[in-house]
């Protein structure tokens, strides 16, 4: 710093190159604790202080207010702080099966979900990396292509696919295969339908990561051993991309758990997922603690595929 | 060369022995890329044959072709007596060791060695003991439960070569087996390689570009360049008897000269060359005829140096000036310029132990250049 200044230009009107200097030396000097700092703060920010805040929320009364919920901290008379915590919002999920029953459910929708992604993901991936060059770049970006139009858009064109009076039902009725329209939309059917499609992607692509990754000469070596294709896959392929199974599968599973809009949109109410049950909990019964209550179990739920995904990274990076 | 004794060692010498490996008009494309180019080989059992030549001559396609990775567009590749052009690679006699050893990371040294036995069914413990043999012969067997990151350079190398060895194949191909090797350990490890492929009897047919370890290793090297074979024969044929330029100059280096055949005789012909101004005087016969225009080559440690003039006859000798030394310890080059511009290139032993430091030659010194009439070789490609 003190460099910076003797190097530094006397001349006032040099000033700002002087600060300048003195900013690009620091930065020169601090750049790996800033570079450590900046996601760190960002997490504080936006992922800690938010986590607090919601669970100081679920720990507290429900009151005709605004915020409608009673205050954690309050002042009494001599300078005291009281807090006052309250489980029974937990305790109330618990009781109630409506609550029981929609995380159960949940995870179910999104587990399935999870293993189709991955039965139609993994070969998908793997022809994608087996491509020529030129083939596999036009592959990748038409897997990225649906990113490029509104996730919600999206949504509403399965919706029309799907209606009673839909694509799909008026082209079966106009081809004779069925007189009256199957009902698809407001089903679980379509729920699954909407997840698969949104979240293909994200299991494609953590996929093909792995697999392009996975040096070609293994296969080779493999059958050179004498082993045939189906047995190379198994032996080799299979074991050398469970990272990527691991990752694809976790970032399908832990969104689509706590999923709103498909569930919404192509559930109705017919399929109950945590997501709707938040959202209700939040606005149409404005009780805030028992809502804070579901995110917080819905995050502890989620919490541990998290942590397993960790590890998983880790490991990968020892080896 | 008519005993049986002697042919034993050089099965291609024989008649009566039918080659182990045989290609006929064998050529791969890539597109329109002719990676192999209407090849014929032998190779035959027990030996341990090399494929040299530059990158992108079509050696390693060679290789993948017998393995299996590759078939040809056209052409017939047989293996010990069938027809395996079409046959996929695991029901192939042969297993290779690839240049990056590509061991199976998920596994131990152990499984990697075994992987092959697997597949074959073979029962537990005839596994056990095969994989434990051969982990004892390349010296790892403290090393089996190990996973080959956590191996260096020279043990990986070690347990793809047991891999690959461990189903006692009948052909073990190698693509370049010592390149990611240091010097030291590549030294070794080609001694390592000759042993094992002597005690196994197994057929060798290994890739490299590298002429040392093609000239230390083989029985019979083939020089390849652009898809084609450019000479087949024993390291020594191949050294002393190159029969091309590119082949004299790619195994080892030599002097080359361009000259016309002047006279021919029944046991020795004469090339003259104007630059440097000389004639050879060669002492063997050569169906050639007399003006047509040749190469001839020497190699630079076949020339002697001398101070004085040497007394014989006029042919086969040069003067000139060393330009420069460089000094090996063991032996020492000398770049000796003759005429105007031609530099001539010469090693020469340092056979005794100079008192005063100095060497026997200087820069700048005048010498003489002579060499026997049987050192020239006489290229026509």
């Amino acid at each position: 710093m003190i460099d910076a200044d003797e190097i530094g230009s006397p001349v006032s009107a040099d000033k700002n190159s002087s600060l300048k200097k003195r900013l690009l030396h620091a930065l020169q000097h601090n750049w790996k604790s800033i570079v450590v700092f900046v996601p760190f703060f960002w997490l504080l920010l936006f992922f800690l202080a938010p986590f607090f805040i919601v669970l100081k929320i679920s720990m507290a009364e429900p009151a005709i207010a605004s915020p409608p919920f009673q205050p954690m901290f309050e002042w009494v008379d001599d300078g005291i702080v009281q807090i006052k915590l309250v489980f029974g919002n937990f305790a109330y999920l618990w009781e109630d099966d409506l609550y029981l029953n929609t995380y159960i459910n949940s995870v179910k929708i999104s587990g399935i979900s999870t293993v189709i992604c991955l039965l139609i993901g993994y070969p998908m991936a793997y022809a994608i990396v087996r491509a020529s060059d030129t083939y596999k770049h036009i592959l990748l970006m038409l897997i990225i292509l649906p990113f490029w139009t509104s996730f919600l858009l999206r949504v509403y064109a399965w919706m029309g696919l799907l209606a009673d009076q839909g694509t799909i039902n008026s082209l079966l009725i106009y081809l004779g295969i069925i007189d009256d329209p199957i009902r698809l939309l407001y089903t679980p059917f379509a729920v699954y339908i909407g997840i698969v499609y949104t979240y293909l992607p994200f299991m494609i692509l953590p996929l093909y990561a792995n697999m392009e990754k996975l040096d070609a000469s293994l296969r080779e070596v493999a059958a050179d051993l004498g082993a045939k294709p189906s047995t190379t896959f198994l032996t080799v392929t299979l074991p050398l991309t469970i990272p990527g199974i691991i990752a694809g599968s976790l970032l399908v599973f832990i969104p689509a758990t706590g999923e709103f809009v498909i569930p919404d949109l192509l559930g109705g109410g017919n399929v109950l997922m945590i997501g709707r049950l938040l959202y209700n909990e939040f606005t149409a019964n404005h009780d805030w603690p028992i809502a804070s209550a579901v995110a917080i179990i819905l995050l502890i739920v989620l919490v541990l595929p998290m942590m397993l995904y960790q590890r998983t990274q880790g490991k990968q990076v020892e080896t | 060369m008519s005993n049986k004794a002697n042919l034993a060692d050089r099965p291609w010498m024989d008649p009566d022995v039918q080659p182990f490996i045989k290609l006929r008009g064998v050529s791969k494309h890539f597109g329109p890329f002719i990676a192999v180019d209407n090849v014929d080989l032998e190779i035959y059992k027990g030996e341990l044959f090399s494929l040299l030549g530059g990158s992108g001559c079509g050696k390693t396609t060679l290789l993948r072709l017998l393995a299996g990775f590759e078939t040809p567009s056209t052409g017939t590749i047989y293996i010990d007596g069938v027809d395996m052009t079409n046959v996929p690679p695991y029901e192939r006699p042969v297993n290779m060791m690839f240049q990056s050893y590509a061991l199976f990371p998920h596994m131990t040294v152990e499984n990697n060695v075994a992987y092959g036995l697997k597949r074959d069914g073979i029962e537990k413990n005839e596994i056990k003991r095969r994989v434990g043999e051969m982990l004892a012969m390349v010296e790892l067997t403290q090393f089996s439960k190990r996973k080959p990151h956590q191996l260096s350079g020279g043990q990986k190398q070690r347990v793809a070569l047991a891999r690959s060895l461990v189903k006692q194949p009948k052909v073990l191909l190698l693509d370049e087996p010592l390149g990611a090797l240091d010097k030291r350990l590549r030294e070794n490890t080609q001694f390592e390689l000759m042993n094992i492929q002597e005690q196994l009897g197994v057929t060798f047919v290994v890739v490299t570009h590298d002429q040392e370890e093609a000239m230390t290793l083989s029985t019979r090297i083939a020089m390849m360049h652009n898809g084609r074979f450019m000479q087949i024969g024993t390291p020594t044929e191949i050294y002393e008897f190159p029969d091309s330029r590119l082949v004299a100059n790619f195994i080892g280096s030599a002097n080359m000269f361009e000259g016309r055949v002047t006279e021919n005789g029944p046991d020795h012909i004469i090339v003259q060359c104007k630059e440097p101004e000389c004639e050879f005087y060669i002492d063997h016969g050569f169906a050639i005829q007399e003006g047509t225009k040749v190469w001839t080559a020497i190699r630079p440690e076949k020339i002697k140096v001398s101070k004085t003039a040497p007394e014989s006859v006029e042919s086969n000798q040069l003067k000139g000036v060393i330009d420069d030394i460089g000094y090996l310890g063991k032996l020492s080059t000398y770049r000796v310029r003759v005429g105007d511009d031609t530099i001539i290139e010469i090693t020469s032993p340092n056979l005794s132990r100079p008192r005063d430091g100095s060497l026997a030659h200087d820069w700048e010194d005048k010498i003489y250049l002579s060499w026997d009439p049987s050192s020239v070789v006489v290229l026509t490609k």
